[in-house]
């Protein structure tokens, strides 16, 4: 019969460390997709809390930890990262396994900032995009999740078939920065 | 020459470059220019038309002389401007647009025929024979009048792109934006502060002056020191804000690495897209020549480039130097050189209430009128009340005056207004939102009542952003007042230049206001007056007060041109860094990519997906051979091919019955539970948009299938229609295409290869034609779907798409085990040909329901969007163009996609055409090219002939139309 | 240029597509007069001055917006979810 491997989006892309900052990948999660049903929201972060210990986050916000996240994921959706979702939630939004559709990195390090600065068009300073803080956007073509989980740490989401893509982007930035910082 | 003791050039750090081959000496700091002048190389380049010899005459990115090559080979920059050109160890510079040599230049010729070459000449010489001017006067034209030239070769140096965000973007450092600055950053703003120099302080590092007890440039470095400090300031040096754009966004290019030797990964150029709440401009201004005879002799340059070879580089541009102006600051010219122990020969100012000095001579109520010395100046003639006379110079310092720099204010339509007192074009407030305007660039000369404005602009630039600045002294600067009398032109005979760029003169502006050309932008295209590289920085307001003088009025009545941005020449590179190669478009890899290409399947591209075309085994040396093997194996046993480019919408709601079928133009709200449906998707304006299958998971639980191509565009066509037409509709929609590792399993041993794989066995009744749901295979769970793109008896089964890449290779393992195995996108596109299935060549945003052979699908029973519009008159009926089978019956058998089908005997024009062929493919099942194709009222056609003529291949043969479904047209395999 | 997304703030115009007249949002009744369809799909004024058009939040959060723009001065006025905003400009 044989049996059926897994295989990560970014297996034999990542991790690379250039300069002062690191790319890794964070593998095997689960990830759910929640879309609140009409008018449900409130009731929907009540489960949430009450089964993952977190609340429906706000626009452009991520709540939870490491681990256990839900980070606001445009008009309407939210990704619950790290847990199995609770069936008790499927009463109050559409629930989606994305656990394979996206490409999951973390760039961390001094310049990461810098490094973003390169391929996205947002306001990433730390005094206007901190930690708990999350946009949907683009980096360089494709459409991204940004969240800041650190202080100097960004976890970056992508199309899963794109992950060799917004690896080499993130590398080509990553190699900017660091001869940038070299003197 | 040197001067010694001058200077803020390393002395201790020479620096080795070559111009036009020869070796030369520099020092850390100097920049090409001033290297070749401390050389006494005054002879840099050939003009743009006449082929006039040129020397350097500023000292600022206006340059409009000094434009050399740099580099070799593929990596060449053409046009850069020497006086930004910052010199390095092994820098290799080349003059431009001469043949042989700078020093011999063949095409100096033109200058001869001058009297013919003026304003217009082109166009009135060349018209006739109208052939003639692409091929013959075009050509010939470009190459004797020309700039620098690209290599043609790929450009290898790296380039790069950034976004910026500040609360304050201070453009120019010189002591206006030093000041301003200072006073945001010490309040806390976040601030960028550029400037295009390499060092910051503007004039301050030019002139000879004090601020608060200091040299300027002192008090500039400690300026530059504190703000360094500031962790909520980006000092940008090297960095030219480039134009100013809606909502408070600047372009800006970084000169990363043009100054460096090795780079070391470094890109050249970085182009920046900076969001700033506020900017304050302090560009400051641009000194203006004066138009006299032969006034671009290599050794005339402005008096203030002057003083910042003197007083920056340690350099003297001339070993006897004489000054021509009209207003009092080009006397401090004089005055610095005396200082430093160079020869003044005189200042000629044309005013004759000029002040005196006991340093040198000025000769008042002067002007110069013509000058010799053909590559340098020998001397110049001026003239006064008393005659004409000589001075022996080879150096000429000239000032008209000053404009200020006004440039980004203009980039959004706005337009500045002319000043008496300046005798120039200052800034209104506004022009551009969120702008303010300090110092030279908004008319104020001095360098007290910059740092004055600095601060205040500074100040009420807090205020808009709602911080409060801290109270600090404006510090005590030279505040002499600007004096000046216009001075545009010199009269006489003789050609006085005023773009330089682009050889206009006083005489071209004239000729164009003689034949009408009297709207300054009529002038301007007439003449190509500021359309060189400088953009008319040095030439424009002359050229305007030489027009309003010929056209007899007054300069603001006159006008001025639009600056448009870029401030500078930007290189494409730099604006499109980073989408050169791989970074062009994002690559989407299916799961299966690799043991594709571990296959030696070549790849396709299908929007941003690779697909494999085929997969050739051993001894197949054409595609034709693997895809005709890979069709026989899905037709006689099974294959496998990976499906997981098409779009996939999870849609799930109280509503999502009641949303599909208002986007399909069929019914979905009686599809049940485990069943799949096509369906039909239209544009509101009735033609076809899109097709795929939708299949019904759960209740109010759908899966939509789209095709790759229009993945993206159905999804934001629901999104449209759930949020702008019916947004009472609960549904949520999310797209899934990356979730899942799809693949088909097509053939008559379909079910026989899956059957190893299910932990549940399936049958026809359990699993019949059109059936969906989960499944489990090997412990992982899935989703099965029997639909079939190739008339086969099919499934298509997903995956979590981390097990897609094993699932693939088991797949194809067993597929091959049974005779069967891997197929690409050549031997789909035949096998659905055969079936008469549609793609997006089909339909192809043109073609409707009706003409697809689809109109009855179109739900009588409900609105959908589309469905008005497609009852349109002449949206159906025989005047159509419809669908139909084509199979070659004469002596050609091929067929071609995109050809046209007319009737035998009709001439093949395109009065007579009557249709078009979409897809076309060798069909080895049938033994004949197939071919899919719309004609006009095809349907009542079949069994007629017609002729299908391709003028672009030459391929023209006589076909017999059909049905579109050549093959199984019972349908009866997709069932067994 | 820069939008403000209602959803997600100001944002950089490359994150959005365009789509044109906010006319879009009156869909006509499906028996409504070749007249008002013709109008409703195909004609649009090109005003200078202020103008309402749909603008898709596609590199963000995915939201359909109704912009209100001056063509001439380039200011935006108001930016509304599609969903909720009127369907003729008040």
């Amino acid at each position: 019969m044989g049996e059926l491997v897994t295989k990560s989006a970014c297996e034999e892309l990542l991790p690379l460390q250039i300069g002062g900052v690191q790319l890794s990948e964070l593998t095997q999660t689960r990830m759910t997709s929640l879309a609140p049903k009409r008018g449900q929201e409130d009731a929907l972060s009540d489960v949430l809390k009450g089964a993952h210990g977190m609340a429906l986050p706000a626009v452009n916000r991520a709540t939870g930890r490491e681990g256990a996240r839900a980070i606001w994921f445009g008009m309407g959706q939210v990704m619950l990262i790290g847990p199995m979702p609770d069936v008790a939630l499927g009463a109050f939004a559409a629930m989606t396994d994305q656990s394979d559709a996206w490409a999951v990195v973390r760039l961390e390090g001094t310049g990461a900032e810098d490094v973003l600065a390169r391929l996205v068009p947002l306001d990433l300073r730390s005094g206007s995009f901190k930690r708990g803080h999350t946009a949907r956007s683009q980096l360089q073509h494709m459409t991204v999740s940004v969240t800041r989980v650190g202080e100097q740490a960004f976890q970056i989401m992508a199309f899963r078939s794109m992950a060799q893509t917004l690896v080499h982007e993130l590398e080509t930035a990553m190699k900017r920065v660091a001869a940038r910082s070299a003197s | 020459m040197r001067v010694d003791g001058k200077g803020l050039v390393d002395r201790t750090t020479p620096v080795s470059f070559r111009f036009d081959g020869r070796a030369f000496l520099g020092y850390r700091g100097d920049t090409l220019a001033s290297a070749l002048l401390a050389n006494e190389v005054k002879l840099v380049g050939r003009s743009f038309k006449y082929h006039r010899p040129r020397g350097v005459m500023g000292a600022g990115s206006e340059e409009a002389n000094a434009l050399v090559t740099v580099g070799r080979g593929a990596a060449q920059d053409p046009n850069v401007r020497a006086t930004v050109q910052e010199v390095f160890e092994g820098l290799e510079a080349r003059s431009q647009n001469r043949w042989p040599s700078l020093d011999f230049d063949l095409l100096a010729v033109n200058d001869l025929a001058a009297p013919f070459l003026g304003a217009g000449f082109y166009y009135k010489t060349f018209m006739w024979p109208k052939a003639f001017w692409e091929k013959i006067y075009e050509p010939v034209i470009r190459r004797a009048a020309g700039l620098g030239a690209l290599s043609e070769e790929h450009n290898p140096d790296i380039y790069e792109k950034a976004y910026g965000f500040c609360d304050l973007l201070v453009i120019g450092a010189g002591p206006a934006g030093l000041m301003a600055a200072l006073v945001a950053a010490r309040a806390g703003a976040d601030v960028i502060l550029a400037d295009e120099d390499s060092l910051m302080g503007g004039r301050l590092n030019s002139e000879v002056e004090d601020v608060d007890g200091m040299s300027g440039a002192d008090w500039a470095a400690q300026a530059v020191a504190e703000l360094d400090m500031l962790p909520n300031v980006r000092l940008m040096t090297r960095t030219t804000v480039t134009g100013a754009y809606d909502q408070g966004t600047y372009g800006a290019l970084e000169r990363v690495s043009h100054h460096l030797s090795d780079p070391q990964g470094r890109p050249k150029e970085c182009f920046w897209r900076i969001v700033a709440k506020r900017a304050i401009l302090c560009a400051g201004a641009i000194e203006r020549p004066v138009a006299f005879r032969n006034n671009d002799r290599p050794g005339i340059m402005t008096a203030s480039a002057l003083r910042t070879y003197l007083n920056r580089y340690g350099v003297a541009p001339g070993r006897r130097v004489a000054v021509f102006a009209n207003n009092d600051d080009a006397h401090r010219t004089a005055r610095d050189l005396v200082a430093a122990g160079v020869h003044v020969g005189a200042v000629l100012d044309r005013r004759r209430d000029a002040p005196s000095s006991d340093l040198f001579e000025v000769i008042k109520g002067a002007e110069v009128c013509n000058t010799a010395g053909r590559k340098g100046l020998e001397n110049v003639t001026y003239r006064t009340l008393a005659g004409e006379d000589k001075i022996e110079t080879d150096c000429l310092a000239m000032s008209g005056g000053w404009n200020p720099t006004v440039h980004l204010t203009c980039h959004m339509n706005g337009r500045p207004v002319w000043s008496e007192a300046i005798q120039s074009f200052v800034p209104v407030e506004g022009m551009v939102p969120g702008l303010r305007v300090a110092g030279a660039c908004n008319g104020v000369f001095s360098t007290q009542g910059a740092l004055s404005e600095g601060a205040a602009q500074a100040v009420a630039a807090l205020q808009d952003l709602g911080m409060t600045a801290v109270a600090c002294d404006v510090p005590e600067a030279q505040d002499a007042p600007y004096r000046m009398a216009p001075l545009w032109a010199v009269a006489g005979g003789g050609r006085a230049w005023l773009d330089f760029q682009n050889d206009v003169t006083v005489k071209d502006v004239k000729q164009a206001a003689q034949e009408n050309f009297r709207s300054v932008e009529h002038m301007k295209r007439y003449t190509t007056q500021g359309m060189s590289p400088d953009q008319g920085k040095n030439s424009n307001v002359g050229a305007l007060a030489i027009l309003a003088d010929a056209t007899g009025r007054g300069i603001p009545e006159t006008g001025t041109t639009t600056f448009r941005p870029p401030f500078v020449p930007v290189s494409i590179a730099a604006i499109g860094a980073g989408a050169q190669g791989a970074g062009f478009a994002p690559q989407r890899f299916t799961t299966s990519h690799k043991a594709s290409v571990a296959r030696a399947a070549p790849m396709i591209e299908a929007g941003l997906w690779y697909r494999p075309s085929y997969f050739p085994t051993h001894g197949e040396t054409t595609w034709r051979q693997s895809c005709d093997r890979e069709v026989t194996m899905v037709r006689e046993a099974v294959g496998v091919c990976d499906v997981s480019t098409l779009g996939k919408i999870d849609i799930q709601g109280a509503d999502a019955a009641t949303f599909l079928d208002f986007v399909y133009c069929n019914m979905f709200s009686t599809l049940k539970v485990g069943r799949t449906r096509y369906g039909l998707m239209l544009r509101e304006d009735g033609t076809v948009m899109d097709d795929g299958t939708t299949a019904c998971l759960g209740a109010q639980h759908f899966v939509m299938t789209t095709t790759t191509a229009a993945a993206g565009n159905v999804m934001r066509h629901l999104e449209y229609v759930h949020q702008c037409l019916r947004p009472e509709l609960d549904v949520q929609m999310i797209s899934v295409t990356e979730q899942w590792a799809q693949f088909a399993v097509a053939g008559p041993k379909a079910r026989a290869l899956l059957n190893g794989l299910l932990e549940d066995e399936i049958d026809n009744d359990s699993w019949p034609f059109m059936a969906c749901g989960e499944v489990q295979l090997l412990g992982v769970s899935g989703r099965m779907f029997r639909i079939s793109f190739s008339g086969e008896h099919a499934y298509e089964i997903a995956v979590p798409a981390r097990y897609g890449e094993s699932l693939f290779r088991l797949l194809v393992e067993r597929a091959e085990a049974l005779g069967g195995g891997a197929y690409g996108m050549e031997a789909l596109n035949v096998l659905r040909i055969e079936k008469g299935f549609i793609t997006h060549a089909e339909i192809h945003g043109r073609t409707t329901a009706f003409d697809i052979g689809m109109g009855r699908m179109v739900s009588a029973k409900k609105d959908c969007i589309g469905k008005t519009m497609s009852e349109r008159p002449g949206l159906h009926g025989a005047e159509r163009e419809q669908l139909i089978g084509l199979k070659p019956i004469g002596d050609v058998k091929q067929l071609t996609a995109g050809a046209h089908l007319f009737e035998v005997g009709a001439d093949p024009i395109r009065e007579n055409e009557q249709g078009y062929t979409t897809s076309v493919g060798f069909s080895p099942t049938m033994e004949s090219f197939l071919g899919l194709a719309f004609l006009r009222n095809g349907r009542a056609r079949h069994g007629e002939e017609v002729v299908m003529v391709d003028h672009l291949r030459g391929v023209t043969a006589r076909c017999i139309v059909s049905d579109p479904v050549f093959f199984d047209p019972e349908g009866g395999r997709v069932r067994g | 240029m820069r939008l403000k997304c209602p959803v997600c703030g100001e944002r950089d115009r490359r994150e959005f597509y365009y789509m044109g007249d906010a006319v879009a949002l009156q869909r006509p009744d499906p028996e409504a007069s070749d007249g008002v369809w013709d109008d409703y799909v195909h004609n649009r004024d090109n005003p200078a001055g202020v103008t309402r058009d749909l603008w898709y939040h596609e590199g963000g959060c995915a939201a359909w917006v109704v912009v209100t723009r001056n063509t001439v001065t380039h200011e935006i006025l108001k930016t509304e979810l599609a969903a909720h905003a009127p369907k003729v400009a008040s």
